[in-house]
């Protein structure tokens, strides 16, 4: 099955966060990324632009709704994201648990509707 | 066969054949259509074929196997009526197929999920299923009253003062979860087990509580809810024997029910432990906890339901208040305090402590836990508060505690027992 793996994370935090602790931050995402690849359950992953560059868009009565901003206003936001293609939850939720963002932030795990 | 029966005693037969094994139908109908509804509704046909046949062929030998048959038969004819079960039809033959192969050849595709008995029981893959953490909490309970236990949505629904069409809901939501969300039908993995483990026996634990303590449901459902739970932790014991915190609850479990019948007196009224009727607890549930927790304790790997059963069994052991080993009692909360800190155990340990060692001593210690305030808001702090001033002369102080408790306190019997003990203390 294929699972998105959602990384909600404080991203005004993030951006904080002193110059050392973020390079040990993307050296932890690489060597995640290398676990992962390596147990051939990774099918793609990107980091993601704050919210404050981001788009909302819904189709009401036909109609393109382009709005500024993020789906939802909370305390965390969508950071990132995997896809990947595990045997079911439990190997999806311990993929979800080895992202560096697990620790801080939140993984939605998220089945992929397959069409 | 073994015959026609009276009427009678064939619906005692069916009666006794549900409470029994309707979990292991359902399960072995979930692992086999891999479909929940499907699975339901053919152990409910099959149940139906035997209030019709057993009256008239005998009750069969083995009810469940022919439960089992009977329910596996009527997937098939559903799933022949329409289209989109023949492809079903011909992957459940595989999985057939496989099993066979599997059990002749001795072939160990799941080493992990076979346990020393060699098969894994279906109705431990439901229950690990449906305590699956990835459900809600009261989605789990409802999915194990339902399926494992087999209870109606009605009698859910009753158990927990929720309305029908609420629960129905539930249950339709945490089925469509499984599904969609691909929540394996297993027993996890010797890794995992221990926490998985952990939330099938929190669910265990809130059946029971739910019907020991509870604030809501009649009495008669109430009974039934902690006779359930026993029943359902007495299941998963012989299921997983080597897990000694499985005993440790079902210990737990009996040595609290043993004394149902003396919690309350004929007015509804709390009595409290050292006031009740020791000779009406029920020594036979005394001496089954007993023995369920020196098997635990055997296996020689601690746990805090094993700890609290051992708190338990010394209440259970002392013929009077007054013989109760109050210093070994305050010695397992220590312990207990130790494995899973709260606030809650911090507050009972000081209760035992003061028992053991006298009303100052445990004051001392509830005093930093009140002043944290971490417990703020809950009654039995400041209750216990004034007990243990009372016992100390403390008179005025025991007055302020119990007023404050009185007004946090939620029950009605709570609130009478309160108010009986405040005009003690002020008269």
């Amino acid at each position: 099955m294929q699972y998105l793996l959602m990384i909600a994370m404080d991203e005004q935090a993030y951006a904080a966060l002193p110059a050392e602790v973020a390079a040990e931050n993307m050296a932890a995402y690489g060597r995640f990324w290398a676990e992962m690849e390596e147990r051939g359950v990774i099918r793609g992953g990107e980091r993601l632009y704050p919210t404050t560059d981001a788009t909302c868009v819904q189709v009401r009565d036909g109609r393109v709704i382009t709005a500024d901003g993020p789906f939802a206003e909370t305390k965390e936001q969508l950071g990132g994201y995997y896809l990947v293609d595990v045997a079911d939850l439990d190997e999806a939720i311990d993929v979800a648990s080895k992202i560096p963002g697990a620790a801080h932030g939140t993984i939605e795990v998220r089945p992929i509707w397959s069409m | 066969m073994s015959g026609p029966d009276p009427a009678g005693r064939v619906d005692d037969a069916v009666a006794a054949a549900y409470r029994d094994e309707w979990g292991r139908v359902v399960a072995t109908l979930i692992r086999v259509t891999g479909d929940w509804d499907l699975a339901e509704e053919c152990a409910q046909d099959a149940f139906a074929r035997a209030v019709e046949r057993w009256p008239r062929d005998g009750v069969p030998r083995n009810p469940g196997a022919w439960l089992t048959t009977t329910a596996r038969n009527a997937a098939i004819d559903r799933l022949r009526r329409d289209r989109t079960g023949r492809r079903k039809l011909e992957e459940l033959a595989g999985i057939e197929e496989r099993e066979m192969t599997a059990s002749t050849s001795g072939a160990d595709a799941h080493g992990d999920e076979q346990r020393a008995s060699g098969i894994v029981d279906d109705r431990l893959r439901l229950v690990f299923t449906c305590c699956h953490p990835a459900l809600a909490l009261d989605a789990q309970v409802a999915l194990t009253l339902r399926e494992m236990v087999g209870l109606t949505t009605g009698e859910v629904a009753r158990a927990f003062l929720v309305s029908e069409p609420t629960i129905a809901q539930r249950l339709v939501r945490a089925k469509r979860k499984i599904r969609n969300a691909g929540i394996p039908y297993r027993v996890p993995p010797r890794a995992q087990l221990a926490d998985r483990l952990g939330a099938v026996l929190s669910v265990v634990y809130l059946l029971f509580n739910e019907g020991y303590g509870a604030s809501v449901g009649d009495d008669l459902v109430r009974g039934a809810m902690c006779d359930e739970a026993i029943r359902l932790c007495r299941t998963i014991a012989e299921l997983l024997p080597d897990e000694p915190e499985v005993l440790g609850l079902l210990a737990l479990m009996l040595l609290h029910d043993s004394r149902r019948a003396t919690r309350v007196d004929a007015h509804g009224d709390v009595v409290l432990l050292d006031e009740q009727d020791r000779a009406r607890w029920d020594h036979d549930a005394i001496d089954d906890g007993l023995t369920t927790l020196d098997r635990a304790l055997a296996r020689r790997r601690p746990g805090p339901y094993q700890v609290q059963a051992a708190i338990a069994a010394c209440h259970a052991r002392a013929p009077v208040a007054d013989a109760t080993d109050w210093p070994q009692i305050a010695a397992l909360y220590g312990e207990l305090l130790r494995m899973s800190p709260s606030p809650v155990v911090e507050l009972n340990r000081a209760v035992a402590v003061a028992m053991a060692d006298g009303p100052g001593v445990g004051l001392a210690l509830l005093e930093p836990l009140a002043a944290s305030g971490v417990l703020a808001g809950y009654y039995l702090l400041p209750a216990a508060r004034a007990d243990l001033l009372r016992r100390a002369g403390r008179r005025h102080e025991a007055a302020a505690a119990y007023e404050e408790a009185l007004r946090l306190v939620g029950t009605e019997p709570e609130r009478r027992f309160l108010t009986r003990r405040l005009a003690e203390v002020t008269g």
